[in-house]
């Protein structure tokens, strides 16, 4: 029965793991920081302007001091329509407090088929038309619909793969934008 | 990074595929390595289907609480499909709480039945590690070392890499013991130890980090309390061992 030796080798484990987690303190520069740009939670939303179903050129950075829902669908896609009317309803819901964006992924969409979508939904939030992809690129969108929600300071606080998102859903990630709990 | 394999008209989620395809093959293991008056495998897979259901049920009923106000208006919304009306805290409580209920009831060792788990654990730590490199989550901190990987703005240290070759190597150093350890309990706090351990060192090349303390890492806080925590109760189990006349 040697109970001792084993004890002192718990003991400096112990110790070993603590100073371990002491020496590996994380640095300022060793973590997110929130200053790259890059799609994910955690880091600054990647910038990109495009041009909106009303002409005129929009960039996402113009929206920095108010929270944003970034939504990226295609018109053949039954989810992204699906939750089309829930973003119509907390764009309205949270006018002047949250900005709510679409972003047609026109690259890979047929025109005619998006507006024509858009005209007989009535939604009145800014959808804009990704041309050539540049915006779904810098989010890495590898399937949709995909949303991002970003804070007022620019940084990806969740994101959300697949849908189509409820009102609810969307309403909750909202709140967490606003520091709400409802 | 391969968040999604598209299959045709199929999006698959690929960390999500990962988790289940290490959850599948865990299970396979942990029912052919069952300890000794551990559950049995009608059990094992019975206790999984209750963790999995109420795990569902918890994450939707604690999301909703959580958001009241909004399923108040729309009770509807408890029924959803959608995903993201899920809280995991919430899942994993119901979970443990269902599966501890349903022990006592069949009267099912709970250590033994920490035991026969273990495996399927071990599997999944690893799958999870894979699951992480293709969301691009867990990443690591920037690194000039040439096996960095370039993810998010950086070269980063392959934090997932190692994760997935940390729970490898935990998992073949404790093949021979899976279902053969003799006392009930022991194989579930080694796994449970060396893994908190794994994460105590690894955490350091982390670049996702929750600092608390004066820089200290959230997660490497939480794994020294688990691994001091098992690393006690092994040297509880070991005195008492000691302590027995036939050893």
């Amino acid at each position: 029965m040697q109970p001792i030796p084993r004890r002192i080798l718990l003991v400096l484990l112990m110790l070993l793991g603590l100073g371990w987690t002491v020496v590996s303190r994380a640095s300022p520069d060793s973590t997110t920081a929130g200053s790259i740009p890059a799609p994910q939670v955690g880091f600054l939303a990647p910038d990109f302007t495009l041009t909106g179903s009303d002409g005129k050129t929009v960039a996402l950075s113009s929206f920095r001091g108010q929270p944003v829902v970034l939504n990226f669908w295609a018109s053949w896609c039954p989810p992204c329509k699906a939750e089309m009317p829930a973003l119509q309803a907390v764009s309205v819901a949270y006018e002047g407090r949250v900005a709510v964006l679409a972003v047609n992924a026109a690259n890979q969409d047929l025109p005619a088929n998006a507006r024509a979508f858009l005209s007989d939904n009535g939604l009145t939030f800014p959808v804009l038309f990704d041309q050539d992809g540049t915006a779904q690129r810098l989010f890495a969108v590898q399937s949709l619909p995909t949303t991002f929600f970003i804070d007022a300071s620019g940084i990806i606080r969740d994101l959300v793969i697949g849908g189509p998102m409820t009102e609810a859903g969307l309403r909750a990630r909202i709140g967490m934008l606003l520091g709400e709990r409802r | 990074m391969l968040p999604v394999l598209q299959l045709g008209p199929l999006a698959l989620r690929t960390p999500v595929l990962l988790v289940l395809i290490g959850a599948f093959l865990g299970l396979g293991l942990a029912e052919r390595r069952l300890p000794k008056g551990g559950p049995t495998a009608d059990q094992l897979y019975t206790l999984t289907f209750i963790a999995v259901v109420a795990g569902a049920l918890g994450a939707r009923l604690s999301f909703a609480a959580l958001h009241f106000g909004l399923f108040r208006s729309s009770p509807l919304n408890l029924f959803s499909l959608d995903a993201s009306l899920l809280d995991p805290l919430g899942g994993a409580a119901a979970a443990l709480i269902c599966l501890l209920i349903y022990g006592q009831r069949k009267k099912i060792a709970f250590r033994p039945a920490l035991d026969a788990f273990t495996p399927a654990l071990a599997v999944v730590a690893v799958f999870l590690g894979l699951a992480h490199l293709a969301s691009g989550a867990a990443f690591g901190s920037p690194t000039s070392l040439p096996w960095g990987i370039s993810l998010w703005g950086a070269v980063r240290h392959p934090s997932q890499v190692y994760e997935t070759l940390a729970a490898l190597g935990i998992a073949v150093l404790l093949w021979k013991r899976f279902g053969k350890e003799p006392v009930p309990g022991r194989l579930f706090l080694v796994f449970l130890a060396w893994s908190a351990g794994a994460r105590l060192l690894l955490e350091a090349w982390r670049g996702d980090s929750i600092p608390v303390f004066g820089g200290m890492r959230l997660a490497q806080v939480a794994a020294w309390t688990v691994m001091t925590l098992a690393l006690i109760l092994l040297e509880r189990q070991n005195g008492r061992k000691d302590r027995t006349p036939h050893g």
